[in-house]
C-alpha cells in the first residue's frame, strides 16, 4: 500500500461586526457594513485575502492538479465566505469552482455559518449543516461525504451524530492526549459508531507549514520542500499524513515572500518522486486504508492553542455570556420566518466573533496570536452585544415578547 | 528632592507619586532628602524631610495650591513661601555633598534653578503635568509657562510621566525629545489600604440592591478632568438605563457649575456630589462603583483607574491620559467622543460577563505593576548624569 499525503485546506471568512454603537440599536439593522475607508471592513478583507491568498493559491493548485495526475486536494469553504465571494469577488469563487471541476478536489461538509451550534442547539446545527450541503451542491455540484466541525471541535457525541447522519468520515485534531501511544498517521474509528472513520490531523507536520514556515527564529528555518518531504519519508509506522490547515496559510498567514508558494509547488513532485508515495482526498483515504484502532474523545478537542480545547472561544465570562445570549433567542428568531433577521442572527453565531473576545494572552501582549479588527476584546464584546440588543429590538417590533 | 506636597497633605496625585517613587528609590539604596514648603510632623525611615517654613499645609494651600495656576499672578508677586523655599533649597544644596537635584513640577523649578546655579549639580526636572495640561488644553498662565520653560531648559534631563507628556513638553517648550525620558508612574497594591465590609455610602448600597448601577469619578472638579463631558454622557446613559447613578467625588472650581449643569440636563436625581474625600470615604467610592470613569481632557498620567481596579472596579478612561499607555484591560475613548462614552458605559453596565472578565484581567494586570521598575529607570538617569559631572 502506498503512503499518502491528505492535504485538506479550510477556507473561511466571517461577517465581522462593525463599530456598532448603542445609538444605532433600533435604528440601523446593518451590523456588517463597514465604512469603505476601514481596512477591517468585510469587503476590504475579501479583496485583500483574495489577492494575497485565494487567487495565487488556486492558480498554483490548478497548475499542480493539471500537471500531476496523482495530486489531489480536499477543501472546505464556509457559507459565509461563499456569499461574500458571490457579492464582492465572483471571479474568485469561480476559481474555486474550476478547481473542483478537475474532478480531483473533494469538498468537506461543515456548518454554513462556521458556528459552534453543535454545543448549543442540535436543531440549529443540523439546519446549518444542511444549508451548507445545499449551497455546496448548487455551487460545486458535489455532495460532501466527510464532515468537519467548526475549529475542528470534536468529541464522541459529534462522531456519533455524523455516523447517524451518514457521513463516511470525520476530521479531528491528532492531539497526543487523545492518541496516547498511537500516532495520527493511520485510519481510526470513533468509539460507539457503526460505519464512520476518523482522520486525525498531523499537527506537527501541518503546523510546520501553517505556523512555523516563515519564522526566522525557528531552528529549522528555512524549510525547503526537500527537507520537509525527507521528514515525512523518514516517519516509521505511518500510512497517511493528514496535513490540515487554513487555506489562508498560503499567502495570508505566510506571505508570498516567505517562499510558501514555491514550497507548495516543489513539495508535490518531490513527494511523488518515490513511487510508493501518493496524494489522496479524505474519501480516498477512508476507502483505501484499514482501521487500526478505536478513538475515544469524551472531552471536546479543537485545533487551537496549546490547550486544544474551546477556551479561545468560550474561555471567559463575556464569551460565555455572549454565546448564551445568542442561542437564547433561537426559538423566537426562528419563529418569525423573517429570513433577513434569521440570517443576521446566524451570522452572529460565527465562531470568530467569540474569538475576538478572547482575553487569553492579552496581558502578555501577544496580539499576533489573536488577529482581531477591534482594539480590545472588550470593544469586540460591546459591538457584538449591541447587535444582539438590536436583534431583540427587531423581535419586539414584530410583536415577539422579549 | 524638591516637591510641593506629600501625603497625607496632598491635593492630588503629585504628592502620592513623589512619595511612592522616593520609597522605591530608597529601597534601591538612594539616599534622599526631600524639601517641602510646609511644616510637617511626618517623618519616615526611608528619607529625611525638610520643611522650609513653619506654616502648616492648610495655610500654605490657601496661598499657593500646586494645581491652582490661575491665581498665580506675576513673578513680582511671588509669595514669600516660594522665596523662602528657593532660598532654603539654594543654601541647603551647598551644605552637603549631593549628587543630583531632582525637582517635581513647576512650583519647585525656581528653587531647583537657583540650587543648580549655586552648586552646578545636575538637575533632573520631573514633569507630572505642564501648564497646558492643567488648563484643559488652553495655554494657561504665561508666568507659569515661563517658569516651566526655563526650568526644562536648564535641566540636564527631563523625566516625563508618560509618552504623551513627553510629546507635550517637546511641543510646548521646544525641548529636544532625546532630552526627555519617560518613566511611567505605577502602583504597589500592597501600599493601598483594603476595603472593609461596611461601605460608607449606605444610601447608594440601598439603591444598588434595587437594581441601580453606579458610575464613579474621583478627582478634582476642574476643566482638565472633563466632568462636564461625563455629565452630558450621563444624560444619555440615564435615558437608556434609568437606574444608573453617577457618584462624583472631589472638589474644585467647577463644583457649582457642575451641579447646575446636572439640573439643566434633568439628571440631578442621578448624580451625587460627595465632595473631596480621603481615607475610607475615598476608598469606598471606588469600592461601591460598578465602573470608574476618568474622562480627562488631558491627564499626564492619571493613577486613579489603577487605584479603582485595586478596589475591584474596572474603568473607562480617555486616550488622552498617560495611564492609557500602560493600562490594557479597560475601556478607552477619546474625551470629546460623548456618544462613544455613552456606548461604552451602557455596554459595560448591562453586561455582567464583560464586567467580570475585565475585572479579572485588570486585577491580574495590576498585580505585576510595581514602583520598583520606575525607581530603577530613574536611577539609570541619575547614573548617566552623575558620570557627566565626574
Amino acid at each position: 500500500m502506498k503512503k499518502s499525503i491528505v492535504l485538506y485546506l479550510h477556507a473561511h471568512q466571517p461577517y465581522r461586526v462593525k463599530d456598532y454603537s448603542v445609538f444605532e440599536v433600533g435604528k440601523n439593522h446593518d451590523y456588517f457594513s463597514w465604512d469603505d475607508s476601514d481596512p477591517n471592513g468585510n469587503q476590504k478583507i475579501i479583496d485583500k485575502v483574495s489577492e494575497k491568498s485565494y487567487i495565487p493559491t488556486n492558480k498554483k493548485l490548478i497548475h499542480l492538479l493539471k500537471t500531476f495526475p496523482e495530486f489531489k486536494v480536499s477543501m472546505s469553504i464556509t457559507g459565509t465566505l461563499i456569499t461574500e465571494l458571490e457579492k464582492w469577488a465572483p471571479e474568485v469563487l469561480q476559481s474555486f469552482v474550476d478547481l473542483v471541476k478537475t474532478g480531483k478536489v473533494e469538498i468537506v461538509a461543515e456548518t454554513y455559518h462556521h458556528s459552534l451550534a453543535f454545543f448549543y442547539s442540535l436543531q440549529e446545527f443540523e439546519i446549518q449543516v444542511r444549508m451548507h450541503r445545499e449551497k455546496i451542491e448548487s455551487i460545486f455540484g458535489q455532495t460532501p461525504k466527510v464532515f468537519r466541525n467548526t475549529e475542528l471541535a470534536y468529541n464522541n457525541d459529534l462522531a456519533i451524530w455524523a455516523d447517524k447522519a451518514g457521513y463516511k468520515g470525520i476530521l479531528a485534531e491528532g492531539w497526543d492526549k487523545v492518541l496516547g501511544w498511537r500516532n495520527s498517521n493511520h485510519l481510526y474509528k470513533p468509539i460507539n459508531t457503526q460505519n464512520i472513520k476518523l482522520l486525525m490531523k498531523n499537527y506537527k507536520l501541518s503546523d510546520d507549514i501553517a505556523f512555523r514556515f516563515g519564522n526566522r527564529n525557528w531552528n529549522e528555518w528555512p524549510l525547503t520542500a526537500d527537507k520537509y518531504i525527507n521528514w515525512i519519508n523518514d516517519s516509521q509506522d505511518s500510512e497517511i499524513f493528514n496535513l490540515f490547515m487554513d487555506y489562508e496559510t498560503f499567502g495570508e498567514h505566510q506571505w508570498e515572500d516567505t517562499g510558501i508558494f514555491d514550497f507548495l509547488e516543489n513539495m508535490v513532485p518531490i513527494w511523488l518522486k518515490d513511487e510508493n508515495n501518493t496524494f489522496m482526498t479524505v474519501s480516498d483515504a477512508i476507502d483505501s486504508y484499514k482501521v487500526v484502532d478505536t478513538i475515544d474523545v469524551p472531552e471536546t478537542v479543537t485545533w487551537a492553542d496549546t490547550e486544544r480545547d474551546l477556551s479561545a472561544w468560550l474561555g471567559n465570562a463575556m464569551q460565555q455570556q455572549a454565546i448564551k445570549a445568542i442561542y437564547s433567542l433561537s426559538s423566537k428568531i426562528l419563529g418569525t420566518d423573517d429570513w433577513s433577521l434569521i440570517e443576521d442572527w446566524r451570522r452572529l453565531q460565527t465562531s470568530d466573533h467569540f474569538y475576538y473576545m478572547c482575553t487569553k494572552y492579552f496581558n502578555d501582549g501577544d496580539i499576533h496570536a489573536y488577529f482581531s479588527p477591534y482594539k480590545t476584546p472588550y470593544d469586540a464584546t460591546i459591538n457584538f452585544m449591541n447587535a444582539w440588543h438590536d436583534l431583540r429590538f427587531r423581535l419586539n417590533e414584530k410583536g415577539v415578547e422579549i | 528632592m524638591l516637591g510641593w506636597e506629600l501625603p497625607p497633605h496632598n491635593s492630588g496625585g503629585l504628592g502620592v507619586a513623589c512619595f511612592q517613587l522616593c520609597k522605591s528609590l530608597a529601597k534601591n539604596n538612594v539616599d534622599i532628602e526631600f524639601v517641602l514648603p510646609y511644616k510637617t510632623d511626618q517623618q519616615n525611615d526611608f528619607m529625611k524631610i525638610h520643611s522650609t517654613t513653619p506654616m502648616n499645609y492648610t495655610k500654605l494651600k490657601h496661598h499657593l495650591n500646586v494645581y491652582d495656576g490661575a491665581n498665580y499672578l506675576s513673578t513680582h508677586a511671588v509669595t514669600s513661601e516660594q522665596l523662602n523655599y528657593e532660598n532654603y533649597v539654594a543654601s541647603k544644596a551647598q551644605e552637603n555633598e549631593y549628587d543630583i537635584i531632582h525637582a517635581h513640577d513647576w512650583l519647585t523649578f525656581r528653587a531647583a534653578m537657583k540650587a543648580k546655579q549655586a552648586t552646578n549639580l545636575p538637575l533632573i526636572a520631573h514633569v507630572h503635568s505642564i501648564e497646558s495640561d492643567r488648563s484643559g488644553g488652553e495655554s494657561g498662565n504665561p508666568m507659569i509657562r515661563d517658569i516651566e520653560r526655563l526650568g526644562l531648559m536648564m535641566a540636564d534631563k527631563v523625566i516625563a510621566v508618560s509618552q504623551m507628556t513627553k510629546e507635550s513638553i517637546a511641543r510646548e517648550y521646544d525641548i529636544p525629545l532625546d532630552k526627555i525620558s519617560v518613566v511611567h508612574n505605577s502602583l504597589d497594591i500592597d501600599e493601598l489600604d483594603e476595603l472593609d465590609n461596611d461601605n460608607v455610602y449606605e444610601y447608594i448600597e440601598l439603591l444598588k440592591s434595587n437594581g441601580y448601577k453606579v458610575v464613579t469619578n474621583v478627582g478634582r472638579l476642574t476643566i482638565q478632568k472633563n466632568i462636564t463631558g461625563l455629565l452630558y454622557a450621563a444624560k444619555d446613559v440615564v435615558d437608556i438605563l434609568p437606574k444608573t447613578l453617577f457618584l462624583i467625588v472631589g472638589d474644585g472650581d467647577q463644583y457649582h457649575e457642575l451641579i447646575s449643569l446636572s439640573a439643566e440636563l434633568g439628571i440631578l436625581q442621578n448624580v451625587i456630589f460627595a465632595g473631596f474625600q480621603r481615607g475610607k470615604k475615598w476608598r469606598d467610592a471606588f469600592g461601591i462603583a460598578d465602573l470608574f470613569v476618568m474622562p480627562s481632557v488631558s491627564e499626564p498620567f492619571g493613577i486613579t483607574p489603577l487605584e479603582a481596579i485595586n478596589y475591584g472596579t474596572p474603568s473607562l478612561i480617555s486616550y488622552q491620559s498617560g495611564v492609557s499607555e500602560i493600562y490594557k484591560n479597560c475601556l478607552k475613548v477619546d474625551f470629546w467622543d460623548k456618544d462613544e462614552m455613552v456606548n461604552k458605559i451602557v455596554g459595560f453596565l448591562r453586561n455582567e460577563g464583560l464586567a467580570k472578565t475585565m475585572r479579572q484581567m485588570a486585577t491580574e494586570e495590576i498585580m505585576s505593576m510595581t514602583w520598583d521598575k520606575s525607581a530603577k529607570a530613574t536611577i539609570k538617569e541619575y547614573s548617566k548624569h552623575k558620570k557627566v559631572l565626574a
